[in-house]
């Protein structure tokens, strides 16, 4: 075997284990850096040895069992005083056991998952801990995408992994009662990493989309009753379905209105609405499900015309009650700029000029321009559409709102 | 805190771009605007072209005076902002909002108070 076809077969593994193995050698030390560790170390051996010797029958049992002898020497280490000699190996026995039966190890992804989106877990950690822990993400990677400085990002990494081993964070999965509550701080995190994803098109986003679509099928197969996982994955397969629609031939971006619906993706709606319907099903609606309809009724909208804003500022209202979000309140107004007119959507807009953190929000400063230009307020739209302007990172939505700052003009 | 924002590129395509007299590319008079509206910008400037520059230094008791920037590199510094940002991420933020960042690079820096 080549050394190419042995870095790829790594690769593959790395990919489809990387989580896996991190969440098993973890669970029981709680030492998510040391699991880390042990397993780049198993990794790079196999590296060096599969080109010349085959790549074993059962991969993850064989960097399981290189990684656990790292690991228990590493522990061996620090802890010989400490913890008893027998207790650790009681742990090797175990894992041990585990790689002679691979089909048998445990999957403990989800209980890591719950782990990082531990409320002692600083909020804005929990989605990079989840990429690097699951996915095995580099900080540098994830630093880009959440465009933090990659040492600074490497530093909380680091923190927030210590913080799970000192505060005793437990690897479980919580109980009936606190599940919902828990369950919503993994789903945030993943949907954080979709919306940075989606943020971007043709830059370094797509990639983190199709991760943050991987971890929810992967909560979802986990945790297969669970309606809001559903919703949550339902939801970023309507947006993913139309990334190809979001630019024209010649990189133009285009709003939602003006997509050609020939170029979404079917199988990812049909997947989207299925999803949807089997978690309606189970009962009542969060919050991801009810934008998960929200999308729903756009497609419906637009592919078959059907007359759904009304459903759609009403789902808004509801959603709105429930998070009292700004970026649901923006939207919220769209749709009723769509069923009241402008100036309603305006008036909505304008409760929530006094929240400080609209000063930067591109969006809000994109949407009161396009209002403010429906409703014939030149000055306000045009002040607008400049700041939404400078705060916008994309060049194809500069373009975009630099065309509606001529219409302006013009019309 | 204050952080400077260093704006390096190629100078002959941005003095082509936007030439001496021209005004303002729309791109930076928005993206002024947007710095104003959210009240973080203490200053800023565009640096003439580093043919129009010399570099000083006092070797021993010689003066010695050279044309140009002191060092050749691909990018040259061609302007700069100082922000007033509560953290590194946002200056971030606003440095990836910069019509620069688009085609060349730009260094962050944290303002080092010394008065």
């Amino acid at each position: 075997m080549s050394r190419d076809e042995a870095s790829q077969t790594a690769e593959r593994v790395a990919r489809e284990s990387y989580g896996r193995l991190v969440a098993y050698l973890a669970a029981r030390t709680r030492d998510v850096a040391g699991a880390e560790d042990a397993l780049a170390e198993a990794f790079a051996t196999a590296l060096r040895m599969w080109p010349a010797e085959g790549v074993p029958q059962n991969p993850d049992a064989w960097l399981l069992t290189v990684a656990r002898r790292r690991q228990t020497d590493a522990a061996r280490r620090r802890h010989t005083r400490t913890a008893g000699e027998a207790h650790l190996q009681l742990m090797a026995d175990e894992i041990d056991d585990a790689a002679q039966n691979p089909d048998e190890i445990p999957d403990r992804r989800l209980a890591l998952m719950f782990a990082c989106a531990h409320p002692a877990i600083e909020r804005g950690m929990r989605a990079p801990l989840i990429l690097q822990t699951i996915l095995g993400l580099t900080a540098q990677d994830i630093a880009s995408a959440f465009l933090i400085s990659p040492a600074t990002m490497g530093q909380r990494l680091v923190r927030a992994k210590g913080r799970i081993k000192d505060a005793g964070i437990p690897f479980n999965i919580p109980d009936r009662e606190a599940l919902p509550e828990r369950l919503d701080a993994v789903l945030e995190a993943i949907y954080a990493a979709y919306a940075k994803g989606w943020g971007e098109i043709d830059g370094a986003g797509a990639p983190l989309a199709e991760e943050a679509i991987w971890l929810g099928r992967l909560v979802v197969s986990l945790l297969p009753t669970e309606p809001e996982a559903k919703g949550m994955l339902a939801l970023m397969l309507y947006a993913e379905a139309r990334r190809a629609a979001r630019r024209d031939p010649n990189g133009a971006y285009v709003p939602l209105d003006q997509q050609n619906t020939a170029h979404w993706d079917d199988w990812q709606i049909d997947m989207a609405e299925t999803l949807l319907r089997e978690a309606n099903a189970a009962g009542p609606s969060g919050r991801y499900q009810i934008e998960a309809a929200i999308q729903s009724a756009h497609v419906a909208r637009r592919r078959a015309g059907a007359p759904t804003w009304p459903a759609i500022a009403a789902l808004y209202d509801h959603l709105y009650g429930l998070t009292q979000s700004p970026v649901v309140a923006l939207n919220r107004a769209a749709a009723y700029a769509e069923l009241e007119g402008p100036d309603a959507a305006l008036a909505l807009l304008d409760t929530l000029a006094a929240d400080k953190r609209m000063a930067d929000y591109q969006p809000y400063w994109a949407a009161r321009g396009h209002l403010a230009a429906r409703a014939g307020r030149k000055d306000d739209a045009h002040e607008a559409l400049i700041l939404a302007i400078g705060l916008s990172s994309d060049e194809a939505v500069r373009q975009y709102l630099y065309k509606q700052l001529e219409a302006l003009r013009d019309g | 805190m204050q952080y400077m924002l260093l704006i390096h590129g190629d100078e002959v395509k941005m003095n082509a771009a936007t030439p001496a007299g021209a005004s303002m590319s729309p791109d930076y008079a928005a993206f002024n605007e947007a710095m104003g509206k959210a009240g973080v910008i203490i200053g800023g400037e565009r640096l003439r072209p580093t043919t129009e520059a010399v570099s000083v230094r006092v070797a021993g008791d010689k003066t010695e005076v050279l044309d140009g920037p002191y060092a050749e590199t691909k990018e040259q510094l061609g302007g700069y902002y100082v922000i007033d940002v509560p953290d590194m991420d946002q200056a971030i933020a606003w440095a990836a909002r910069c019509p620069a960042a688009r085609n060349g690079t730009i260094e962050v820096r944290p303002v080092w108070p010394t008065r």
